[in-house]
Parts: structure tokens; C-alpha cells; sequence
């Protein structure tokens, strides 16, 4: 039998974050949305709680938590700003987890320590202008050449790969021929700064105005032969697990969204009034607000099924795939329905459904589009 | 330097407060129950001096089975051990009733600085700091901006409304903190996993050496005669600006005595 209920101490941790999301994120994220500014207070306080380590052994400055910790924090944050719970989603399982599953003892020693304290951040570059899910379409090289290998290309839409405290981008890259002809990628890190690598300006985003990310490229970059990460030509592999992993994190930020817009469409429904008495005792709000809430819960029970899952050593990806695809649709479901409550307030920016209603958008995209968890969920039913 | 902390659990201080209608004390049960918002300051502040000193903090807090969620957030910020004062017959215990119990459990305890919040969220009576120090025979120093411990000596700069004054007293004492004094931390998720196995010790009336007499709501020496609602707010008075806005609005202020 399934027991959802959290221990005293996942209750105690998902407390902590709710109150530190209330308190020291929501008074900012209106002003950052806007100004487009990176918020660094907000991030400075995540690494003292420790949650940049929090999935991470305690010997390399991690806070020995789990992946399903991770999680609960990600909904929180996600309640209250996706572009802080997305910072500390990919500085975790984009920037750190890699080193962590695939790095050498020394790599690990390197880079863990740093990147678990939340004092520099780490970013994944994967995606290229004309490659995502497809990784044959990779176009950027390395070279290996005197012990050294010389990276050139571009990346696209990488996130954290821009600020202050970025300290390590590290870049999947086609470094030969496999035996059958196909193009052989690998992992291959890359300290910021390093002389050839550019973080271009950043995108101009229709949400996730918080979160850093840019176009970057290399132009002859030069790290020595020791900073590949993982086995030669295991590149794209070693990423995909990665990624099954980063579906159920995206599923519970999702979730998150989906819950905001509820919380934020509870709270507005009751105080509003018209024609003489709150909006929320009318069936057309009330009812579009029940459902909101029902898909909030069934998003987060698929996420929770598919971290015990993962944690239980069990096939997951399937189970991850549909979190990823049903918490994506309810945040965006829910951003739209509770703009609508909100009425004409709800087109404007300061109000935090406005902000779901354009931050949403990318959890149907990110991580695997709507369309590819579709394409796995079918074969994995033999489709 | 080992330093207790009192800690309140009080309703949550976003949630509707209300007193239970049928023997007029608070109603903790039908709310969110939260750390006393300035208590959270104590128990900063002696994490810092602990840091700055070495010693021990111990929680002491008086509140029902619940007020176990209470203690574990200030052990699970770094507090080293909790006493928990828990017994049903304290129920409905005024001020000075309380400022009895926790005299006796901090009998039971050996300490430089006890530090508490200024104030309790629910009952805002700004007492309890006093009421120890009588009972108990310490001096206190009371709404502190600012704490130094020096050996045996402990000094605070204490808020005023135009500036503030530097007070000292010697150790055993107790110190009252206003919300200037320090920012405090959240619970790392590594301080939450310790806070479980941290010590914790439940006590009750007997185990304290209180007289089940002298506390509790029917020997409280105040108690809550009568209680109602805040009226609902009325309508203001709109005032039409015809180039003559700001006279019509002295003149209101004016017909208030306000002015």
C-alpha cells in the first residue's frame, strides 16, 4: 500500500522552505520578474539552508537529504516563484548532480564542495540552436590535442550559465566516430571563465524572468584532457539519466505552479466581491477553482509515486515521464484558469497568477517537451 | 556560558485568533500554531553568543503535547536540548501563574542568560521577562537591540523611542529581545534530521515540584470575564473635492479633535 503521508521530518523541511518561500522570496519576486535581475539575496539565503547540497553526501559538503527532499523543496518554491525554484532546481540536478553521478573521486572533490555550498553554481550545456532532444543534431566539437581538448560551438538556452556565481559549465560535445558511423559525444567540464568561452546576452523570455539564462559559446576553449566527465562517448547516455531524474524535480516545481495559482486563487475568490457577496460562492468560480485543486493533487501524487519509485531502486521512467506531462499541463491549466478568476487583475503583471500564466508555459517544454514524454509513456507500452 | 531560551507556541500570526467560547481561553486547536515571531530572535541571538562563547542552549517552553513542533524548529536552528513544561492542568494559566511554573523549571536549571522575546503574538502583554526576575530574583534587562556577554557581565543597548540605553547587570540574568537585535536563520535541512535525536525532556507538574493549585484556569488570578467581537468597520466619509477638498477635510479633523 501507498503512504504518501511525510515523515516528521520531510513535514518540518517542506514548513521551513514554505515559510522562507512567504517571508524572503514572494516580497521580490514581483521586482525581479520585472527588472529581469537575478535574485541573488534570494539565492544567498537558499545556500544557507543548504539546499544547493541538500540530495548530496555529507562528505562533499552535501546535507545528506534525498531526491525526494529536493522535491518537496522545488513544490514550495515553485508555489511562490518558478524562476527561484528553477535556479536551485537546475544548480542541483544540472550543475552538481552530474560531477556527483559521473565524476572521478577528484572531480567529485573539485567541484561537490562549492557547488553544494551554493556559493558558485554550476550549469548543464546540452541543448544547441538546431539540437535538444535530438542528440545527433550536436554540432559542437572537442578535440583532443596535446592532453588538452579544444572545444568550439554554441549552446543554447543554458540556465545559470551567466551569473556571478557561475563557476563550471559543462558541455556535452561531439569528439569523434563511433564504430558505426554515428557521432560519438561525451561530457567534458569547463571552469568559468576560461579564455574562448562567451555567456552571450541573455534571452529575452516570455516567463522565467528571474532565472539567468543565455546563449553561450566556445571558440577555441582549452581544458585539459582530465575534465571529461564520465566515459568517453557516454555523453549523451550518462545525460539521459540525468534527465529521467530532472523529470520528476520538474514535476514537482510544476506542481508548485499548479498549487500557486490555486493558494493565490482561494484567497482572491473569498475577498473579492460581486453583485454583493464573494466571487467564490458562485458555482462558475468555486467549481473552476475544484478542479484547479484536483489537478494540483493528481500532479503531485504522480510525482511522489515516481521519486518512491526512483528511491526504491524501480523502473521510473515511465512513471517519470507522466509526473513531467501531468504536473506541466495542471500548472499551465491552472495558470489559465486562475488569471481568469482574477478577472482583469490577472492581466496585470504584479499579480503572481499573471506571473504563472507566463512562467508556465515552459513546463510543457523544458526537459522534455509534452510531445517527447508522450513518445516514452508509448514505448514503454510497446507502441 | 549556558543560556536558556523561552519559547512560545502561539496561533499562527496570518490566521484568525479566537477565543474558545466556552471557558474563554485561546483556542489553539481549530488554528495553525507557530514559534512566537520574536522568540525566534532569542533563540538566534543565543546561538550567536553560544558561537561567540561556547555553552549550551537550552529550549524551555510551557505549552500542550503540540508545543513539540515548537521546540524541534528552535533545536532543528541549533539549539542543543528542550524542557518541555506539559501537564493538562495548566490549562488556562494566566501571567503570573506561567512566570510561576517557568521560575520552577528553570529552578531545575543552571544558567548565565535566560533569553526571551519581548512580547507573545497572542496575549501581548510584554510581562513575562519581569515576573521572572521577581520570582526568581535576577536582574533583567529588558527590550535588548543588542547583547554582549563579557565575562560576568552582560550588556545591553535597550530601544528607546529616540534612541537607546546601555544597561548592564551580572550574570545569572534575564534578557528580553526586540526584533532590531538580529536576523534569524531557517533551519538548515541538516539541523531539521538533528533536531530529532537532540534531547528533549517532558515534565510535568509533579516532575517540577509545581503546586497544581497555583496554576490553571479556575485559581488563575485574572481571567477573561467577557468577550466580543471588534465591530465591523464603518463606512468613512467620502469628501468631494471641489477646490475646497483639503478645508472640508480640517475641518473633519477638526470636528474629531484631531487637529
Amino acid at each position: 500500500m501507498l503512504d504518501t503521508r511525510l515523515t516528521e521530518e520531510q513535514a518540518s523541511l517542506r514548513k521551513t522552505v514554505e515559510e522562507f518561500a512567504r517571508e524572503v522570496v514572494a516580497p521580490v519576486s514581483y521586482q525581479h520578474d520585472r527588472d529581469r535581475t537575478f535574485p541573488y539575496e534570494v539565492v544567498r539565503g537558499m545556500a544557507d539552508m543548504g539546499l544547493f547540497g541538500l540530495p548530496f553526501p555529507e562528505q562533499y559538503g552535501g546535507m545528506g537529504g534525498d531526491y525526494f527532499a529536493l522535491c518537496l523543496v522545488l513544490e514550495e518554491l515553485g508555489r511562490v516563484d518558478q524562476s527561484v525554484a528553477i535556479t536551485l532546481e537546475a544548480g542541483v540536478s544540472l550543475g552538481a548532480m552530474p560531477v556527483f553521478r559521473f565524476g572521478t573521486e577528484e572531480q567529485k572533490q573539485q567541484w561537490l564542495p562549492q557547488l553544494c555550498s551554493g556559493r558558485a553554481l554550476g550549469a548543464f550545456g546540452l541543448t544547441e540552436p538546431g539540437a535538444g532532444s535530438d542528440a545527433g543534431g550536436t554540432r559542437t566539437t572537442a578535440a583532443l590535442e596535446d592532453g588538452a581538448w579544444r572545444i568550439n560551438g554554441n549552446k543554447a538556452f543554458i540556465t545559470n550559465s551567466g551569473t556571478d556565481l557561475t563557476r563550471l559549465v559543462t558541455v556535452t560535445a561531439v569528439t569523434g566516430q563511433t564504430s558505426s558511423g554515428k557521432k560519438e559525444i561525451s561530457s567534458i567540464l569547463v571552469p568559468v571563465p576560461t579564455p574562448g568561452f562567451t555567456a552571450e546576452p541573455a534571452y529575452d523570455k516570455v516567463g522565467w524572468h528571474a532565472s539567468d539564462t543565455h546563449p553561450l559559446s566556445f571558440q577555441d576553449v582549452r581544458v585539459p584532457e582530465e575534465n571529461l566527465l564520465g566515459q568517453r562517448g557516454r555523453g549523451y547516455a550518462n545525460f539521459l539519466h540525468i534527465l529521467d531524474e530532472g523529470r520528476i524535480a520538474i514535476a514537482a516545481l510544476s506542481t508548485g505552479a499548479a498549487q500557486g495559482c490555486v493558494d493565490e486563487s482561494v484567497k482572491y475568490a473569498k475577498e473579492r466581491e460581486a453583485f454583493g457577496r464573494p466571487i467564490g460562492q458562485n458555482q462558475a468560480i468555486a467549481f473552476k477553482i475544484a478542479r484547479m485543486e484536483a489537478r494540483a493533487h493528481a500532479a503531485r501524487t504522480a510525482y511522489y509515486d515516481a521519486a518512491a519509485k526512483m528511491l526504491a531502486g524501480l523502473p521510473f521512467k515511465k512513471e517519470a515521464s507522466i509526473a513531467k506531462l501531468v504536473a506541466g499541463e495542471a500548472a499551465m491549466d491552472n495558470a489559465r484558469d486562475a488569471t481568469q478568476v482574477h478577472g482583469g487583475y490577472g492581466f496585470m503583471n504584479e499579480y503572481a497568477v499573471s506571473r504563472h500564466y507566463r512562467d508556465s508555459k515552459i513546463l510543457e517544454v523544458g526537459e522534455g517537451t509534452t510531445e517527447v514524454q508522450l513518445m516514452l509513456i508509448a514505448r514503454e507500452l510497446g507502441l | 556560558m549556558n543560556i536558556v531560551v523561552l519559547v512560545k507556541q502561539v496561533p499562527d500570526t496570518w490566521a484568525e485568533r479566537k477565543l474558545d467560547a466556552t471557558d474563554k481561553t485561546l483556542d489553539r486547536a481549530s488554528v495553525d500554531v507557530v514559534m512566537n515571531e520574536i522568540d525566534e530572535y532569542a533563540v538566534e541571538e543565543a546561538l550567536r553568543i553560544q558561537a561567540d562563547q561556547g555553552g549550551e542552549v537550552t529550549i524551555v517552553s510551557m505549552a500542550p503535547d503540540r508545543g513539540v513542533e515548537t521546540i524541534r524548529k528552535a533545536l532543528s536552528m541549533g539549539a542543543d536540548k528542550a524542557v518541555h513544561l506539559s501537564d493538562p492542568a495548566l490549562h488556562g494559566s494566566d501571567a503570573v501563574q506561567t512566570s510561576y511554573a517557568l521560575a520552577k523549571v528553570l529552578g531545575t536549571l543552571e544558567y548565565d542568560l535566560v533569553i526571551a522575546g519581548s512580547e507573545a503574538t497572542d496575549s501581548r502583554m510584554a510581562i513575562m521577562t519581569p515576573l521572572l526576575a521577581e520570582r526568581l530574583g535576577q536582574p533583567q534587562l529588558s527590550g535588548a537591540r543588542k547583547v554582549t556577554v563579557d565575562g560576568g557581565t552582560v550588556r545591553i543597548e535597550r530601544q528607546t523611542d529616540n534612541g537607546y540605553d546601555v544597561v548592564e547587570a551580572s550574570t545569572p540574568a534575564i534578557v528580553s529581545v526586540v526584533e532590531k537585535i538580529n536576523e534569524p536563520r531557517y533551519p538548515s535541512f541538516k539541523g531539521i534530521m538533528a533536531a530529532k535525536k537532540k534531547p528533549l525532556t517532558t515534565l510535568t507538574l509533579a516532575d517540577a515540584g509545581i503546586e497544581a493549585d497555583r496554576v490553571g484556569l479556575a485559581s488563575a488570578p485574572s481571567q477573561v470575564v467577557e468577550f466580543s467581537n471588534k465591530p465591523p468597520r464603518q463606512a468613512g466619509q467620502i469628501v468631494k473635492d471641489e477646490g475646497d477638498g483639503g478645508v472640508k477635510v480640517a475641518e473633519y479633523l477638526a470636528s474629531q479633535k484631531l487637529v
